[in-house]
C-alpha cells in the first residue's frame, strides 16, 4: 500500500518534471554542430560567427574551409560555428533554415542563390538586412557586373554578396567516343548539329545524350538551357517578368525541341543521379550530357583531361549567353554577431577569398579581376562568357522565379518526360506562372 | 495516444475503498495523474492539427507566415484535387495499398503456417523472417533501390541465369524491364470510370495499376511480412490443440484444418492486421522516397512525398497543409470504426 503511493507520488514526480521540462527547453538546436548557442550573449569584438550553409561534400566543404582560413587570419579571435546540414542541394538544410527563420532564431548569414531566392524569399519578408554600404566602402560597384548586381538588388539596396558563379548551361561531351564516330565538335553547337550529330550516333548504335534525372531537376534544367537555346536571352528574360507567355509559339518550339532531345536520351535516366550520368559519359556510355559547370569537377576527380578525354561547348544555341548558378551570403536581419558578419561578407567580397574558394568550390569569381593563371582552361573559358555574355537567371536552381513555379516545374517536366505533350506542358506552366503572381 | 492514457490509469484501480474523504484525493491524484498527459495531447495534437487545419485555408504561400483566410474557404482544397500530381498520388496510396496488403497478408500467413507444422529449424527461420522488420525503411529502400535498378540488380541476375539467352535463342528480345523506371500504367479503368461517375472524364490521370509501384510493394512487403508473420503465430499459439484433434477426427485434411478451422479463428488477428498494414502504408513515406521519389511521370509519388515537397520545396504551407489533412482523413477512416469496435467489445 504505501509502496504503492510512493510510486504514484513519484510517477506524478517524472510526469511533471517531464512537462516543465519540455517547455522550458530552448529553441532546438537544429544543425549538429551549433549545439552551443550561437544567440546568447551580444558580441563585442572576438565572439562568434555562425555560418549556415549545404556545402558538405567533398570539394565544396574544402572551397567553404578556404574561405574560414581568409577570415581567421584576418579576424583570429572570432570563434567560427560551421553549421553545415548535408543534403543534396539543400534539400535538408532548407526546412531547418526556414523554421529558424520563422521561429526568429536566424543564423548570422547563410548561403543563397541571387534573384528570387534572395528577394522574394528572404528580403521581402524581411528577414536580411541590406549591404549597399559594403559595395560601396569596397568599390565592388566596379567589378562585380552590372547583370548579377541586378539580381541581387531591390528598391535600389544590395543585399547579398557572392562569392562564386557557376555556369549552368554546359554542354559537355565524351571526345574521343565522338572522335571514334568521325566526329568532331567546333567552338559551338547548334540545335541542327546536334541533331544531326545525334541521329547519326543513334544509327551507330551509340546513346546520343545522358541525362540523370532522378530526382527530376536535371531534365527541368536541360529544359531551361533548351528554352533559353531556342528563344534566346531577352524573351527568356521575359518570361520571368510577365512579358512573355508560357504558351507563345516560340516557348512551344522550344518544348517540341525539348520533347526531341529527350528521344535520344539513355534508357535509364530516371535510376540515375545528375553525377551517374557524368560517369556514364565519361565510361562511353553516351556522348553529350547538358549541366552546369560542376560537372567539370566530375571529369577532373575522375582523372579525366581537358580537351583530351572530355569537351565542351555551350548547351545547343546557347552560346553568347550566361545562366547564373551563383552562390552568395546575406546578413541576416537580427543576426546574433552582427559585427563579425559584416567583417564575414567583406571577406567574402574580396579577390583573396574568391581566388582561394573558387578553383575547389569548380566555379569562377563573381568579380571580373581575380587573376586568370589560377583558374583551368574551362574556367577561363567560362570567365570570358561571364565578362562578354548576356547573363541569365536560372529557375530550376532557385533565382528566375519563386519556389512554388520551380516546384511547378519539376512537376510538369515529370509529365512531359513520360507523355511528351507540348500543350499539356504550356498550359500547366501558364497556370503555375500565374499562380506563383509573375505571369500574365 | 490510447496507450499514455491507459498507463495512468491504474492509480484509479489501486484506491481501496476505505473512506469517502480518501476517495475524494484518489479522484484528485488520478486527475493530476493524467493531467500532463492530456495537456501534452491537447497541444501537441489537437491544437497542431487544428493548426494545421487552419493553415490549410490561409494564405501562407511564401515563408512569409500568411494566417489571413484564402477567398473562397476551400480554394486550396479545390486546388489541390485539380491537380495531375495529387490525382495521380491518390491512385497511388490505392494500388499500394491494396497490392502491399494482399502480398503482405498472403506471404505472412503462409510463412506463419509453415512455422506453425514445427518443421525443422523453425526457430532459426521465425527469427530469419522477423529480422527485416528490425531495419529501418530507409535501409530497405536503398538496397530495393539497386535491386530494381535496370543496369543493375535482377536484370544482371536474368543475364546471368542465361534467361536472356534462351529467350533471345527462341528469336525473342532479351527481358529487360524497367522495374522503378517504368512509367506503364497497365489496366487503365478510365474509360469504364467515365461511365460511371459524371465528371471523370476531365480526370487528368490514368487511373490503373503503375508497373514501377509493384516493385515498390514488393519491399515494402519484404519488410512487413515477417511482422505479419509474428502476429499470426502469436494467434495460432492461442488455438488449442483440442480443436486440431477434433477436426482432424471428424476427418478433416491438413490444408482443411487451416482453411475451414484456424484461418477463420484467426479473424481478428486479420483484422488488426489489416489495420495496421493500413495506415502504414497510407502514411508511407522514407520507403518510396530513398527507393523510386516520386518516379516517371509521378508513377510511385505518394501522398506524403507531395506534403514534404509543396511544404518545404516550393514552401506552398496552405496547399502541403491541405494535403495533410486529408491524408489525416484517411487514416481516420481507416482507424476510428477499428478504435470504435475495439472500444465497444471491452465495454
Amino acid at each position: 500500500m504505501f509502496g504503492k503511493r510512493i510510486l504514484s507520488a513519484l510517477t506524478l514526480i517524472l510526469l511533471l518534471a517531464m512537462v516543465v521540462s519540455a517547455c522550458a527547453m530552448p529553441q532546438p538546436a537544429p544543425a549538429g554542430e551549433q549545439a552551443a548557442p550561437a544567440g546568447e550573449q551580444a558580441q563585442t569584438g572576438g565572439g562568434r560567427l555562425e555560418v549556415f550553409s549545404w556545402w558538405t561534400s567533398g570539394g565544396e566543404a574544402a572551397a567553404l574551409q578556404a574561405l574560414f582560413d581568409v577570415y581567421s587570419a584576418k579576424y583570429p579571435d572570432v570563434e567560427i560555428i560551421n553549421a553545415t546540414v548535408a543534403g543534396g542541394g539543400g534539400s535538408a538544410a532548407r526546412p531547418v533554415l526556414q523554421t529558424r527563420l520563422a521561429g526568429g532564431n536566424p543564423p548570422d548569414t547563410w548561403q543563397v542563390h541571387p534573384g528570387y531566392e534572395l528577394l522574394g524569399q528572404y528580403v521581402e519578408p524581411g528577414y536580411v538586412e541590406a549591404v549597399t554600404s559594403l559595395y560601396q566602402e569596397e568599390g565592388w560597384e566596379a567589378v562585380v557586373p552590372e547583370a548579377l548586381r541586378a539580381m541581387m538588388t531591390k528598391d535600389g539596396e544590395l543585399y547579398q554578396v557572392t562569392v562564386g558563379v557557376h555556369r549552368g548551361n554546359g554542354f559537355w561531351y565524351n571526345k574521343k567516343l565522338l572522335a571514334e564516330n568521325g566526329i568532331e565538335i567546333g567552338e559551338t553547337l547548334s540545335i541542327d548539329e546536334f541533331f544531326t550529330i545525334a541521329e547519326q550516333l543513334k544509327a551507330a548504335g551509340v546513346t546520343p545524350l545522358c541525362v540523370g534525372d532522378s530526382g527530376i531537376w536535371a531534365s527541368a534544367q536541360l529544359f531551361e538551357n533548351t528554352l533559353l537555346g531556342v528563344i534566346g536571352p531577352e524573351r527568356y528574360n521575359g518570361l520571368w517578368d510577365g512579358s512573355v507567355r508560357f504558351d507563345e509559339p516560340d516557348v512551344k518550339q522550344a518544348m517540341e525541341t525539348y520533347g526531341r532531345m529527350l528521344d535520344y536520351q539513355n534508357d535509364d535516366h530516371a535510376a540515375l543521379s545528375w553525377d551517374q550520368a557524368v560517369k556514364k559519359l565519361m565510361e562511353g556510355g553516351c556522348a553529350f550530357n547538358s549541366m552546369g559547370d560542376w560537372a567539370y569537377g566530375e571529369f577532373v576527380n575522375a582523372g579525366k583531361i581537358d580537351n583530351e578525354d572530355f569537351g565542351w561547348v555551350s548547351h545547343p544555341g546557347t552560346d553568347g549567353s550566361f545562366m547564373i548558378v551563383a552562390d552568395g551570403f546575406v546578413l541576416a536581419n537580427g543576426a546574433p554577431n552582427r559585427e563579425n558578419t559584416i567583417n564575414w561578407l567583406r571577406v567574402l567580397g574580396s579577390k583573396e577569398a574568391q581566388e582561394a574558394f573558387n578553383p575547389l568550390k569548380g566555379s569562377i569569381c563573381a568579380r571580373t579581376d581575380c587573376d586568370r593563371a589560377k583558374f583551368g582552361p574551362y574556367h577561363n573559358w567560362s570567365m570570358d562568357s561571364f565578362a562578354k555574355d548576356a547573363l541569365v537567371p536560372t529557375v530550376v536552381h532557385g533565382s528566375a522565379a519563386p519556389a512554388d513555379f520551380q516546384q511547378a516545374l519539376n512537376d510538369a517536366v515529370t509529365v512531359f518526360v513520360v507523355d511528351k505533350n507540348v500543350d499539356a506542358f504550356a498550359n500547366a506552366l501558364v497556370a503555375a506562372a500565374q499562380s506563383s503572381g509573375f505571369g500574365q | 495516444m490510447t496507450t499514455v492514457s491507459t498507463d495512468s490509469t491504474p492509480a484509479v484501480r489501486i484506491a481501496p475503498v476505505e473512506s469517502r474523504r480518501w476517495r475524494l484525493s484518489e479522484t484528485v491524484q488520478t486527475l493530476l495523474l493524467l493531467s500532463p498527459s492530456i495537456v501534452a495531447l491537447a497541444i501537441f495534437v489537437y491544437v497542431f492539427i487544428s493548426f494545421t487545419f487552419w493553415i490549410s485555408l490561409s494564405n501562407w504561400r511564401t515563408l512569409k507566415v500568411d494566417l489571413s483566410l484564402r477567398e473562397p474557404l476551400f480554394a486550396t482544397y479545390g486546388e489541390l484535387f485539380a491537380m495531375a500530381r495529387w490525382q495521380a498520388d491518390l491512385r497511388n496510396t490505392l494500388v499500394f495499398t491494396l497490392l502491399f496488403i494482399a502480398f503482405a497478408v498472403t506471404l505472412g500467413l503462409t510463412l506463419a503456417v509453415m512455422l506453425d507444422r514445427h518443421l525443422a529449424g523453425h526457430h532459426i527461420f521465425r527469427n530469419i523472417f522477423l529480422f527485416p522488420y528490425a531495419l529501418s525503411f530507409v535501409v530497405t529502400g536503398v538496397v530495393w533501390r539497386w535491386i530494381f535498378n535496370p543496369e543493375t540488380g535482377l536484370n544482371l541476375l536474368l543475364d546471368l541465369l542465361g534467361v536472356n539467352y534462351l529467350l533471345t535463342q527462341m528469336g525473342m528480345g532479351p527481358l529487360k524491364p524497367g522495374w522503378i523506371t517504368d512509367p506503364t500504367v497497365v489496366a487503365q479503368v478510365n474509360g469504364i470510370l467515365a461511365a460511371v461517375l459524371p465528371g471523370a472524364e476531365n480526370w487528368q490521370v490514368r487511373w490503373g495499376v503503375p508497373l514501377a509501384l509493384i516493385p515498390v510493394a514488393i519491399a515494402a512487403t519484404w519488410q512487413l511480412s515477417g511482422f505479419v508473420m509474428a502476429l499470426y503465430l502469436g494467434g495460432m499459439a492461442t488455438i488449442s490443440e483440442e480443436v486440431r484433434e477434433a477436426a482432424r477426427i471428424d476427418g478433416a485434411s491438413e490444408f482443411q484444418i487451416y482453411h475451414r478451422v484456424i484461418i477463420p479463428m484467426l479473424r481478428p488477428v486479420t483484422i488488426s492486421v489489416v489495420v495496421i498494414l493500413l495506415h502504414v502504408s497510407l502514411k508511407i513515406f522514407d520507403l518510396v522516397y530513398t527507393m523510386a521519389g516520386v518516379g516517371p511521370g509521378f508513377a510511385t509519388d505518394v501522398p506524403a512525398i507531395f506534403v514534404f515537397e509543396q511544404m518545404f520545396k516550393a514552401t506552398r504551407y496552405n496547399l502541403g497543409s491541405a494535403a495533410a489533412i486529408i491524408m489525416l482523413v484517411l487514416v481516420a477512416l481507416v482507424i476510428v470504426p477499428y478504435l470504435a469496435s475495439t472500444l465497444k467489445e471491452e465495454s
